[in-house]
């Protein structure tokens, strides 16, 4: 049975240190409340798997020492410019990057949740960011007649970690129309939600919200944190918080600075 | 003669060649590709299907953020854009680093769905206003997608042109190599050529780029103008006067 945590941080204990752990793209639903969280208590060497790309919540957790290796299609603050943790720490030799394409992400996650050990993908041959990843093969098309195609391994997460709207007492979570976070539940060993409320009742009662509900039997924990996704946006709900966001540009800028903005916006935990 | 901003031209020139297609995809942080694919749509009274992929209303997908890449791996999607932050003449795109990849001198967000998109979209349009031997150089550091590919490599789609603030390339996929194929208005051949890191084709006479009719600018000024709005206010509001909505839309990325 899922758990509906009383905290937030006893939602997070599977996520370990050296933990693969899948995110979603900023539009999805982003759990940054659960990411401060996650680094106030200081988590190490996270292997990220981004879904397919991230924004904040890479360039925190980078900056601010967690993570060993990030899988992803991109790490960027959109019209707030580069991610410039990321972009500090790649310069420097300092972080593992492993560069992907968007459909080579969903594609491989879509072989873990069928249980496949690997997908085929068209595209990518000729690519340096094929050239470099020595976990992806070329084969000839067994169906086919002198046709070269990429074949990825399943991506299998030990957690899945996003915020949702809602979910029910059960552990049944809400996610609408934000389809990718059913793959990352399918495809991961464990997932942790935040959400914005509880839901009385059991949403799978209700026809209409049971299309959009992730069953409760993917799902580890459950924690309520509402605006869980500021200061990026939860879809429907809240738009992103554009002058935190560049405030946060401005002083990710360099390492004081973004020293500052974890005190002020992650240590403390009454502005966070 | 019509007065018209640089961002309309461009946005003229790229509704022309989208031509008559069933649907159009548009990426982030891309309003002038957004404003041609409504254009586009406005002119042909409702054809093609446009997905503003950062839009909250202009974005149909119901099936994650994969359903866009499934879409064009099977040849719905017609035409799409990509940038770069280095493009080659060959039509190699890089959106990832700039020096030696394992520290680099620039590193940029990252690929995203070019790798696959630039295969799969049979029209796919470069866009990068800066036209500078910075951006457009001989040869890319890191190749997100290629240009070309080996005949035997599964290929429905790829580069159709390159669009900057200078000019207009064509790109011959047999030769691997652009064609200017003209200049915007009060700017010259020469300031192409000593602007251009790459070698192109060029024929004597390099046409001037047709100007907006006044057809596309009352349209542009009109209807696309409110519906750019949604997702890109400011744009909306510096190049059309749209007045600001209060509040920020959402953003997010494919």
């Amino acid at each position: 049975m899922p758990v509906v945590a009383r905290r937030l941080e006893d939602a997070l204990t599977a996520v370990t240190d050296g933990c693969v752990l899948a995110v979603p793209r900023e539009n999805s639903g982003v759990a940054m409340a659960a990411t401060r969280a996650l680094i106030r208590r200081g988590i190490k060497k996270l292997h990220l798997i981004a879904l397919p790309t991230s924004s904040l919540q890479a360039d925190l957790l980078i900056g601010a020492g967690c993570v060993a290796t990030i899988e992803t299609s991109a790490v960027g603050l959109g019209e707030f410019g580069l991610a410039p943790r990321f972009t500090a720490a790649v310069t420097a030799g300092a972080l593992t990057v492993k560069d992907a394409t968007c459909p080579a992400l969903h594609a491989a996650f879509q072989a873990a949740e069928k249980g496949m050990p690997f997908i085929p993908l068209r595209g990518l041959i000729g690519s340096d960011i094929l050239k470099y990843r020595d976990d992806w093969r070329v084969i000839d098309n067994p169906f086919g007649d002198n046709d070269p195609i990429v074949l990825l391994p399943a991506i299998k997460p030990e957690v899945a970690l996003f915020h949702a709207p809602m979910a029910d007492r059960a552990g049944n979570v809400w996610i609408g129309r934000q389809r990718e976070l059913a793959t990352m539940a399918h495809a991961s060993a464990k997932t942790i939600a935040t959400v914005e409320k509880l839901h009385d009742g059991n949403l799978l009662d209700d026809p209409v919200l049971a299309a959009g509900t992730l069953p409760g039997f993917y799902i580890e924990a459950v924690a309520v944190a509402p605006r869980g996704a500021w200061p990026l946006p939860l879809p429907d709900h809240y738009p992103a918080d554009g002058a935190h966001l560049t405030e946060y540009a401005t002083l990710a800028a360099t390492t004081d600075g973004f020293a500052t903005y974890l005190d002020k916006f992650v240590h403390d935990r009454h502005a966070a | 003669m019509l007065e018209f901003r640089d961002e309309e031209l461009l946005a003229s020139v790229i509704a022309d060649m989208i031509g008559d297609v069933r649907h159009v995809a548009v990426g982030n942080a891309s309003p002038i590709p957004a404003t041609a694919a409504l254009l586009a749509r406005e002119r042909g009274k409702g054809r093609p299907y446009v997905s503003l992929l950062q839009s909250r209303k202009h974005n149909f997908f119901t099936d994650g953020g994969r359903e866009l890449f499934d879409c064009a791996g099977q040849g719905r999607i017609d035409v799409f854009f990509l940038s770069g932050g280095q493009i080659d003449g060959e039509g190699n795109i890089n959106l990832v680093s700039v020096g030696d990849r394992a520290k680099p001198r620039m590193r940029f967000p990252g690929s995203f769905g070019s790798a696959y998109l630039y295969f799969v979209v049979p029209k796919v349009i470069l866009f990068r206003t800066e036209h500078s031997r910075r951006t457009l150089v001989p040869r890319v550091d890191f190749v997100s997608a290629p240009g070309t590919s080996p005949p035997n490599v599964y290929r429905t789609g790829g580069p159709m042109a390159l669009v900057t603030s200078l000019c207009v390339f064509a790109f011959d996929a047999a030769r691997k190599r652009f064609r200017l194929q003209s200049v915007h208005p009060s700017h010259t051949v020469d300031e192409v050529v000593g602007n251009t890191g790459f070698d192109f084709d060029m024929v004597k006479d390099v046409p001037i780029t047709p100007l907006p009719s006044a057809d596309s600018l009352h349209l542009m000024r009109g209807v696309v103008a409110n519906e750019l709005a949604e997702v890109y206010p400011q744009f909306a509001s510096r190049i059309f006067g749209v007045p600001s909505p209060a509040k920020r839309r959402q953003s997010g990325s494919p």
